[in-house]
């Protein structure tokens, strides 16, 4: 030990001489923003095809939508953006927008109505995976000529039925809402991809700001965009630098080296209290936290059973300790702040009635798998698991993989039990109703892989066409009631342990003024940022 | 190490003359071992459980989304076929796309391998300039205080965890003391600051004149890079030791110093001579081995090297990316060797 | 000397110690074991040797023993009780994310840690003396073969190498080891041919070919045991090198699963609290150390012993 103490003291001591000034001015520009987060999940950044959190925080700030959040007021609901205004048609089926005049694309090019139109028909034609999120007004790629129009600067949008017009146009705040510039897209499309696979390192939006470039796993760049109509951003430059571990984020902002770190595990984030300079943001995600139980499996699909695992978890346990100020208890599918959310949180840890239940209905001890993705806290919830339901008789085994590995698998229905994530796409209660409780074909030849339900083989109990009768229902309160309704049972019989909510603890510099991180609803945004 | 001069013996059937047929049939194993590389690499992505076309279409799409990239990757065919078109591919030079960062291999090799490349020569000198003196003063001075320290220095290197000692590196020296930089290449002030000639910021850096920068992304490699450069000093000290201990019990050796030439030449100018080959070979080995990329080294530094960029490619089972990385990796490694046999045949009298 | 016997000494006339110390041997076995026991004598000659010996040995019977020695279960949950401190009441070496004991963790990782060196140590350089000897037996066209493969295993990044077969395999320890000795047999197939190609033309082996031994008598009989003590030196020495990438596989999530107490995995467990309970890390990480660099010294005390090249003086 002693030795290599020696060796590196000289080692770098003789270099402290030439290198102690860099380091000591570790303070980061007043104009620039920088970031440490973990962002290896980007894998494009055009707007009709990335579905990751880092892309979303991105993109929120390269392109405007028709109607958009604004950062310093996140609980007015969608506000005007690139629409200045809208009208809804007599039959509620046609959307008309009016565009704001004068604004103009960071290429110089006017925004139209006509832009408009082409980033959403384009969304419907690439059918990406994200595309769902306006397909699900019934736009196909035949149809949209028809059902997106553009008359002078109006944009008109017909959807197949009536819909809660709060439902559409919180569908439009998603990612796949961009606006794109059609001239400057087109102009590098190859083969008729429309521009996919130059928007994916490229940008062409009206924003606050420019992409100036994204390294794969190391950083994405933004620079400000001086003729963004909001007015020009404080910060010239934001720099995302992607950092793995929670303690180097934390490190480096105790140092300067970065202005807010967003991965912080509970230990930093408590290690940080008292810290100069440091102070730490805390904002309630939309994220859930969730076990899952295969509807294939003999023992699984019994109710009692079900209800027993539900028991077996130290809801309250994890809360108070490894997941403190990270996730908060929360045992239904709708994310606190969303229309309809409920507080009942009827569950808790209580092994003897756990083991009634199993004996009533017939179990005595078994054997399951569940999968976890590689990432500690989740491994850590499932040694939790592990460790409860041991207590009554239940062999949990764990079987880790890559996001992916597990994620095959788990669409495959193959998986007993899952242990999961699930992050809402927009901010409108179907969004998460319309993947835990909603399955209209429980087959396996449906492969309906995208629908959580289907994936664990459950056929809803009739929940599926409440939730079909809740997502057109026009009455705002009465279609709140209707979650109610659906919550409720779904708590008792689902086979779905809804445990936590995410909060977002950010450890940020104290002079960082403004910074939004986008709650439960949408994404990060930087433009209000001051310093 | 790799042996590819041994063909040469049994050919006679090629009439070319022996440098010719030699270098012909070292071309040819290359290529040979290249290919099998390639194969086993191939075979590798098709058996592991990993599904590529998630990675790209993601936990939400539907299944006809999901067909829809499977056959655009092309892996409706078989697994031939696919092999084929890729090695023709390769030879076009065309390594494809990468799935994760949506860009050609080729231009993330660009990127990645100079990191790497850089942090293995900082480290690799590191690892000679203190490595092989120790070896050589501990083989002189066998048994004594110098060799034990030697010894336990060595010894220390091979036995540490390196994420272990990274994480505590880090801790110390950039988190405490603040003498070096953090992780990554350099400081945040500096991204996108020097246009990138080389990919190397150290030497991108020289060339725009930046001093600043230079002297910034010093700071970010010195650490990784003693790190690395602990690791290879232990191999190559210790290989040291051992060349010149059976130079030193040599004849030859005993005969100069009854001549009574002076210790400092007996040792450099005659023992040390003489293994400067064998301790050139060493010295690429090790040297191949630190530009695979330390995958543990990487990932705590936050260094952008091709380690990490083959290691989450290959959990991504994005395998454009991962093929490409190991041609370039199986490529240099099969170089080093050939560059040290050949070494061996120039300057090895036993060879002749 | 002149009184020598057959059979190892009996108590009384002459000593073990002299029997094995003999300069005329007078049969195989009397000089195997007398070689043997030189060596022997000559590793104790080496301090630091017999600590590495020592540090193992004390390893082998903490494993050995573990539910003995170990204060706590160490797969007991207590969320209460989490990361403890070192010293803390019942808790030596304090408690790691889940209020598990360090301590108890630590000892019954060890088994572990023992069971993939063993393993690893029983399957590569196995498959390496069998590839190396058959290459360099053989010639011709199967030697051109064998190493061929064996280069494009060499060639091969190796923790990527390992990380594939886990991916496919699946994580667990089992594989990992398959996944190790598959990374580390070619080095030795490379030595084992190397020393063949030197074997095979000497007298001897011409000999006992005229006798009309076969080709798999002679690899077996005659150039094994002569190929194996140069092997044992590297074997030794590479240990650390396994424990550490099974370490870094652990490190990686793809070793031993949870909630298993492989050190490697408690590292990487421990690394998220490394700034504010830096032992939940640092003891895992101090033992994996003490073993590797144990491995070491017993294996650098054994090249002095048996290496020609080093014994030399």
């Amino acid at each position: 030990m002693k030795t290599i103490r020696t060796l590196f003291g000289s080692a770098a001591l003789g270099l402290a001489l030439g290198v102690t000034p860099i380091a000591g001015m570790a303070e980061t520009p007043a104009n620039m923003l920088v970031i440490a987060n973990r962002i290896d999940d980007i894998t494009t950044l055009d707007p009709a095809q990335s579905f990751e959190f880092a892309g979303a925080d991105v993109i929120r700030n390269i392109y405007g939508k028709l109607v958009n959040f604004d950062p310093a007021n996140l609980d007015a609901g969608y506000q005007p953006d690139l629409a200045e205004s809208w009208t809804v048609s007599e039959d509620g089926r046609t959307i008309t927008f009016t565009m704001r005049e004068g604004v103009t694309f960071q290429s110089g090019n006017p925004v139209r109505a006509e832009d408009a139109a082409f980033s959403l028909k384009r969304a419907v034609i690439l059918n990406k995976t994200p595309s769902f999120i306006i397909t699900q007004f019934g736009f196909t790629p035949e149809n949209v000529d028809e059902t997106i129009t553009v008359d002078g600067n109006t944009l008109s949008i017909t959807t197949d039925k009536r819909y809660a017009t709060s439902f559409v146009l919180n569908c439009l705040t998603a990612t796949i809402g961009s606006i794109l510039d059609e001239k400057t897209v087109m102009a590098n499309e190859v083969d008729g991809d429309m521009g996919n696979q130059w928007l994916a390192t490229n940008s062409a939006g009206s924003g606050p700001f420019t992409l100036a470039s994204w390294k794969p796993k190391e950083s994405v760049t933004l620079t400000a965009n001086p003729g963004f109509y909001g007015g020009e951003p404080a910060m010239k430059r934001v720099i995302v630098r992607h950092v793995q571990e929670s303690a180097t984020q934390r490190l480096m902002l105790e140092r300067g080296d970065v202005d807010v770190a967003r991965d912080l595990t509970p230990s930093d984030v408590e290690g940080m209290e008292g810290v100069e300079g440091v102070e730490v943001v805390r904002e309630m995600r939309g994220r859930l936290m969730y076990v899952s139980f295969n509807q294939k499996h003999p023992e699984l699909s019994k109710p009692q059973v079900r209800q027993a695992l539900k028991y077996l978890i130290d809801y309250e346990g994890m809360e108070n300790s490894f997941l403190k100020n990270w996730y908060v208890g929360h045992q239904n599918f709708l994310p606190k702040t969303y229309l309809g959310s409920v507080d009942e949180n009827p569950f808790s840890l209580d092994i003897e009635k756990a083991k009634a239940l199993l004996a009533e209905a017939g179990v005595e001890g078994m054997e399951l798998t569940v999968g976890v993705r590689e990432a500690q806290e989740r491994l850590e919830i499932a040694q939790s698991l592990q460790n409860t339901f041991a207590q009554a008789g239940i062999t949990l085994n764990l079987e880790v993989g890559t996001g992916k590995q597990i994620l095959g698998k788990y669409r495959a229905r193959e998986l007993d039990i899952y242990l999961g994530a699930w992050g809402p796409d927009y901010p409108d209660p179907h969004t998460n109703a319309g993947t835990f409780a909603y399955n209209p074909d429980n087959s396996d030849e449906a492969q309906a892989t995208g629908l959580l339900a289907w994936r664990n083989s459950w056929d809803t109990g009739g929940l599926t066409e409440k939730v079909a009768a809740a997502v057109v229902e026009g009455d705002t309160e009465k279609r709140a009631e209707m979650y109610h309704d659906i919550q409720a049972q779904f708590r008792e019989t689902a086979p779905f342990a809804v445990m936590f909510q995410l909060i977002e603890q950010a450890g940020v510099a104290e002079e960082v003024e403004g910074l939004s991180l986008g709650a439960a609803i949408t994404a990060a945004s930087y433009w209000n940022v001051t310093k | 190490m790799a042996n590819f001069a041994t063909e040469t013996e049994r050919r006679p059937w090629l009439p070319l003359p022996p440098w010719a047929r030699g270098t012909l049939v070292t071309l040819s194993s290359i290529a040979v071992t290249m290919l099998g590389l390639l194969f086993v690499t191939f075979l590798i992505g098709r058996v592991m459980p990993i599904d590529p076309v998630l990675a790209i279409v993601g936990e939400r799409a539907t299944e006809e989304q999901y067909n829809a990239a499977y056959r655009e990757l092309g892996l409706d065919r078989s697994l031939a076929v696919q092999f084929f078109y890729y090695v023709s591919d390769v030879l076009r030079g065309d390594f494809g796309t990468s799935l994760l960062t949506a860009r050609d291999v080729s231009s993330d090799i660009a990127r990645v391998f100079p990191a790497t490349f850089e942090l293995a020569t900082i480290g690799i000198l590191f690892g000679c300039i203190l490595g092989v003196p120790l070896g050589v003063i501990a083989a002189v001075r066998r048994g004594s205080w110098i060799d034990q320290i030697a010894r336990v220095i060595a010894l220390v290197g091979y036995s540490m965890p390196i994420f272990w000692l990274g994480l505590m590196g880090l801790l110390l020296f950039y988190g405490i003391l603040g003498w070096v930089g953090g992780p990554g290449r350099q400081g945040i002030f500096y991204e996108d600051m020097i246009p990138s000639v080389t990919g190397m910021i150290l030497i991108d850096s020289l060339i725009a004149g930046d001093w600043g920068a230079f002297r910034d992304a010093f700071s970010h490699i010195v650490l990784p890079a003693s790190l690395l450069g602990y690791y290879s000093l232990a191999y190559i000290s210790r290989m040291t030791r051992s060349f010149m201990l059976e130079q030193l019990s040599a004849e030859y050796i005993t005969t100069a110093r009854v001549k009574g030439m002076s210790e400092w030449a007996v040792i450099w100018s005659h023992a040390f001579r003489n293994i400067r080959v064998q301790l050139i070979t060493v010295i690429a080995l090790s040297y191949a081995n630190l530009l695979e990329g330390s995958v543990l080294t990487e990932i705590i530094f936050a260094w952008p090297g091709i380690g990490s960029y083959i290691t989450t490619a290959l959990l991504s089972a994005d395998m454009n990316a991962v093929l490409g990385g190991t041609v370039v990796v199986g490529l240099v490694f099969i170089c080093l060797n050939i560059f040290s046999d050949l070494l061996y045949k120039v300057f090895d009298p036993r060879s002749k | 000397m002149s009184m020598t016997s057959q059979t190892p000494p009996s108590s009384g006339g002459q000593s073990l110690r002299q029997w094995l110390l003999s300069d005329t041997p007078t049969s195989r076995r009397q000089a195997r074991l007398s070689a043997l026991y030189q060596g022997w004598l000559a590793l104790r000659q080496n301090h630091m040797a017999m600590v590495g010996l020592a540090i193992l040995v004390v390893l082998i019977s903490i494993a050995l023993f573990a539910p003995l020695i170990a204060p706590h279960d160490p797969f007991v949950q207590d969320l209460a009780n989490r990361l403890q401190p070192l010293g803390s009441e019942g808790h030596l070496l304090g408690t790691d994310s889940l209020g598990r004991d360090i301590l108890s963790r630590l000892i019954y990782g060890a088994r572990i840690t023992l069971y993939i060196v063993a393993l690893v140590a029983l399957i590569a350089p196995v498959v390496g003396l069998l590839v190396g000897t058959i290459s360099g037996y053989a010639g011709g066209w199967t030697d051109v073969i064998l190493m061929r493969i064996t280069d494009i295993f060499l060639a091969f990044p190796r923790l990527v190498l390992a990380l594939a077969f886990v991916a496919a395999l699946g994580a667990g320890i089992e594989n990992a080891v398959l996944a190790i000795s598959l990374t580390a047999w070619p080095p030795y197939a490379r030595m084992a041919r190397a020393e063949t190609l030197t074997i095979r033309s000497s007298d001897y082996i011409s000999a006992i070919r005229l006798q009309g031994a076969g080709p798999l008598r002679i690899i077996i009989k005659h150039i094994w045991p002569l190929c194996i003590s140069s092997l044992i030196v590297r074997v030794t020495l590479d240990m650390a090198g396994i424990i550490l990438a099974a370490a870094g596989l652990g490190f990686l999530g793809l070793g031993a699963q949870p909630p298993s107490p492989e050190w490697g995995a408690m590292i990487s467990e421990g690394r998220r609290f490394i700034l504010d309970h830096w032992w939940v890390a640092t003891m895992p990480g101090l033992a994996i150390f003490a073993v590797s660099l144990a491995f070491n010294l017993l294996g650098d005390g054994l090249r002095d012993v048996l290496d020609p090249k080093d014994s030399a003086s």
